[in-house]
């Protein structure tokens, strides 16, 4: 018996943990609980060191110390101020008007409001109860099919799972020890796919099934000038003319840099086509704003009303994702920097729309704390399970159990992904990310697959817990707005059904598969993904360098970033080795290939490095937070470093 | 719920129910004090990013405070998450049994789970705290903070959270006796999600009334 336990105490310890977890106490003590239980059982047994336990206040001291975690609730915050300040109504209201009048155009419109609000920072539910609430009676007055209005209506919700910045990407990307920035530039494309076969969908309805998606009747569409006109070709002047100014400005940034350097001192510059495209984005939205004002002010009438309208409600989620996102990839804020950035433009925005009360604001804290202490202490839980579990060598059987699996990477990957699909139907994905993902990822390093890629791959399915029937919760909260009896229109002044849950239900099958189709498209092209490698040196938030004098007065080298390291592992690979491998018979001249590597330091940023160096250390740097935010070694999560410094430290003991 | 008068409730009976609304009193003052935090958390790492952009200077110190305060905010707010019943459950199962069967499991748990986890993470933390303050540890950044505040934050931490999770046992046991009223039968406020329904169905209504 004692030996059986003690050949299979990982896959006991698993099975344990599933018992624990499935009793219904809260996740996070059943999981510490399960550590400290098998841990006491692994002492007893003589398979773990007595002091095993000494390990677990620098644990608790890592899930402290760590910056990325800083932005769970930042955007919190963020989101809970924005869902009361009105924006994601105004915005309903107005692309409701400017898409309605075609077929399908209010599911259109839906569809590009989610998209947007997941831009700005995204909470489900918030998005699922304004679009339930402002977009659903509409579509159920001019007559959608109640299936096709609930099912956009809870997909498009969760679109703020995928679309940067999201709070799933930041846990993943912690997770599986990657930088947030690559994680946010990776996830870019798929969630505008996404998106994009979400509108495909409904595109195909208007046209096949078009009684199920009519358009707005004309005495429904409210932003009709004088004249009769829609106002649409207004709109598109201003839309052209902005394009032509970020175009414009794009062509001629260095002259214009040129004309600005007296005013703000410096050089003004921008290195890359991200950096272009925010940049110019930004000079074309802002002038358009500035157009739409003075119109407004002089009453000159040049633009239309809804020019004016989409003008007016577009900006300030413009504005929003421009500072979250904007600065993250213009290298101006880490992930966690921007999300206080975010969170302190919706400050300003919910005051400047008067929707900002003590109250209101007494709630949002108040909710933050206490969703950002549940999630931590999960965490806590799964670093005081992984502690007894990499002590047992879970880890390894994990691996060996995936990478085992027959059909190599995308054999791995479909079992991955049927795997957490069906664990989704009863784990959400705070648990999913602490729980299971460290597991799966070393394995798929393992593989050779890339885990940004692995790790938009996961986001993605994920998303589906929030749509399948009967559980996901964008479901749930749409239940819990649509209406549940009949009600007698506002303006039509007829009595109208209700929407049933059995219509909800199927309405969310169709998305479910697109969801699915959306997993096996990422599978496919992982280009989709990897994108983010040509961004990398600009995305990366990590290259943010705070240069202080070391605390000794040495002069250490710069830090590497993150990136610096990854190129360094990679590109640099040679000459370092041949750098690191000459060892201690160094000839005192430099050769070639020091000077090479000396070059090449230099282009990276640091400082040649000292004949004897190699590559610096991949620790803790003395003078360096943002900058040194102790990267994981290629190819190794962090439990699993921890676990070797674990064993290191038993060893050392013994 | 039966109020019973007939029910022998001794004196110890009584004054553990007192401890325990005391307890309760206690956790939810503390964290309707530091839920703050998280505000002073966004500003200061808002104003790290833009300093750092203007003027090209950063300090170590307000990069630390950032996850101080992070640090301070759920730490503290353990207990008063555990309180207002925001530790999630996987409920798949749970949510099937009866209300007796919940508490049962909840009273298990507590003592089980919760308790000692956070009495062994308390107690392996306080001589690291000890340590750092006899030792005066500074941080290894330059410029950074003492140590010894962040490493306090622990052991209070799960203090707190080990004193609320008694309350929330002598609740259980004092539900399951029928000595108190259960509050899942009494009803919750309402939730975030259904506050935020109604608060945007209010604006939608006052809108409608001013455009007509």
């Amino acid at each position: 018996m004692t030996q059986f336990i003690i050949h299979n105490m990982a896959p006991l310890m698993f099975v344990g943990l599933f018992a624990f977890l499935l009793l219904g106490y809260p996740v996070a003590f059943a999981l510490a609980a399960n550590g400290i239980v098998f841990g006491l059982i692994g002492i007893e047994l003589g398979l773990l060191q007595p002091t095993l336990f000494q390990a677990l206040p620098e644990r608790i001291w890592g899930v402290m110390s760590n910056d990325t975690l800083l932005a769970v609730p930042f955007f919190t915050l963020m989101g809970l101020i924005l869902e009361r300040s009105g924006m994601a109504e105004d915005l309903l209201d107005t692309i409701g008007q400017l898409f309605g009048p075609v077929r399908g155009g209010l599911a259109f419109a839906v569809i590009f409001v989610g998209a947007l609000l997941a831009a700005t920072t995204g909470v489900v539910a918030a998005s699922v109860i304004s679009m339930g609430l402002i977009s659903l009676p509409i579509m159920l007055r001019y007559g959608y099919d109640r299936r096709l209005a609930s099912g956009v209506i809870a997909a498009s919700g969760t679109l703020a799972q995928i679309i940067p910045p999201s709070l799933v990407l930041i846990i993943m990307a912690d997770q599986l020890g990657k930088s947030v920035g690559d994680m946010y530039a990776g996830a870019f494309i798929p969630g505008i796919v996404l998106a994009g076969l979400y509108a495909s969908y409904v595109a195909g309805v208007a046209i096949f099934k078009p009684k199920w998606a009519p358009a707005l009747p004309l005495e429904a569409r409210v932003f009709r000038e004088p004249g009769g006109s829609s106002g649409i070709p207004s709109l598109l002047v201003i839309v052209a003319i902005s394009i032509a100014i970020s175009v414009g400005f794009a062509k001629n940034v260095s002259a214009i840099g040129d004309l600005m350097q007296p005013l703000i001192g410096k050089k003004f510059s921008l290195n890359g086509l991200d950096e272009l495209i925010v940049v110019s984005t930004a000079v074309g939205v802002g002038l358009a704003f500035i157009a739409a004002h003075i119109n407004n002010w002089l009453k000159i009438g040049l633009l239309s009303k809804i020019a004016e309208r989409v003008v007016f409600v577009l900006v300030p989620p413009l504005a929003l994702i421009f500072l979250v996102l904007g600065t993250i990839f213009l290298g101006i804020a880490t992930p966690t920097e921007g999300g206080a950035m975010g969170a302190t433009g919706a400050f300003v925005m919910a005051l400047a729309r008067g929707r900002l009360s003590f109250k209101l604001l007494r709630q949002a804290m108040d909710s933050t704390a206490k969703l950002t202490a549940f999630v931590v202490f999960i965490l806590i839980g799964a670093r005081v399970f992984s502690l007894t579990f990499y002590g047992v060598d879970g880890h390894k059987w994990v691996e060996e159990l995936l990478t085992q699996l027959p059909g190599g990477q995308t054999g791995f990957l479909i079992a991955v992904n049927i795997l957490v699909f069906l664990l989704a139907f009863f784990l959400d994905y705070f648990e999913l990310a602490f729980i299971i993902v460290p597991l799966l990822g070393p394995a798929a390093d393992k593989l050779g697959i890339d885990l940004i890629w692995f790790g938009v791959l996961l986001g993605v399915n994920m998303q589906t817990s929030f749509m399948h029937p009967p559980f996901g919760f964008a479901l749930f909260y749409l239940r819990s707005v649509a209406p549940a009896k009949e009600y007698l229109d506002r303006v039509t002044k007829k009595i109208t059904a209700p929407v049933t849950t059995g219509q909800i239900y199927w309405g969310a099958v169709p998305f479910v598969i697109i969801q699915l189709i959306m997993v096996s498209l990422v599978i496919a092209f992982p280009q989709m993904v990897m994108i983010y490698k040509d961004e990398a040196p600009k995305v990366d938030s990590n290259r943010i360098e705070i240069n202080l004098p070391a605390a000794d007065g040495n002069a250490e080298p710069p830090p590497l970033t993150e990136e610096e390291k990854k190129q360094e592992a990679s590109s640099n690979d040679d000459i370092m080795k041949a750098l690191g491998g000459k060892g201690d018979d160094k000839p005192a001249e430099p050769t070639k290939e020091e000077e090479a590597a000396d070059d090449i330091m230099k282009a990276l940023g640091g400082k040649p490095a000292p004949p004897a160096a190699t590559a610096p250390p991949a620790g803790k740097q003395p003078d360096a937070k943002a900058a040194a935010k102790v990267p994981a070694a290629p190819g190794k999560s962090r439990d699993q470093q921890a676990a070797e410094e674990i064993e290191k430290a038993l060893k050392g003991l013994k | 719920m039966p109020q019973s008068e007939t029910f022998p409730r001794g004196n110890a009976v009584q004054a553990l129910l007192k401890m325990s609304r005391l307890i309760d009193a206690v956790t939810d003052f503390i964290g309707r004090q530091v839920y703050w935090l998280t505000l002073v958390a966004v500003l200061v790492s808002s104003g790290n990013a833009m300093i750092r952009y203007l003027f090209d200077n950063s300090s170590n110190a307000w990069l630390e405070l950032q996850w101080y305060l992070f640090s301070a905010v759920f730490l503290l707010c353990g207990g008063y998450a555990l309180l207002h019943g925001q530790h999630v459950r996987i409920d798949v199962i749970y949510s099937r049994f009866s209300r007796r069967v919940q508490l049962y499991i909840d009273v298990f748990g507590t003592v089980f789970f919760l308790l000692p986890t956070a009495v062994l993470l308390g107690y392996l933390s306080w001589p690291v705290f000890v340590n750092a303050y006899v030792g005066g540890e500074v941080s290894s950044n330059a410029g950074g903070l003492i140590v010894w505040p962040a490493r306090l934050l622990v052991p209070i931490g799960f203090l707190l959270l080990a004193v609320q999770g008694v309350s929330e046992l002598i609740k259980r046991i004092a539900i399951i006796r029928g000595l108190i009223p259960d509050p899942a039968e009494t009803g919750h406020g309402p939730t975030a999600e259904e506050e935020l329904a109604r608060a945007i169905a209010e604006a939608r209504e006052q809108q409608a009334k001013t455009a007509n």
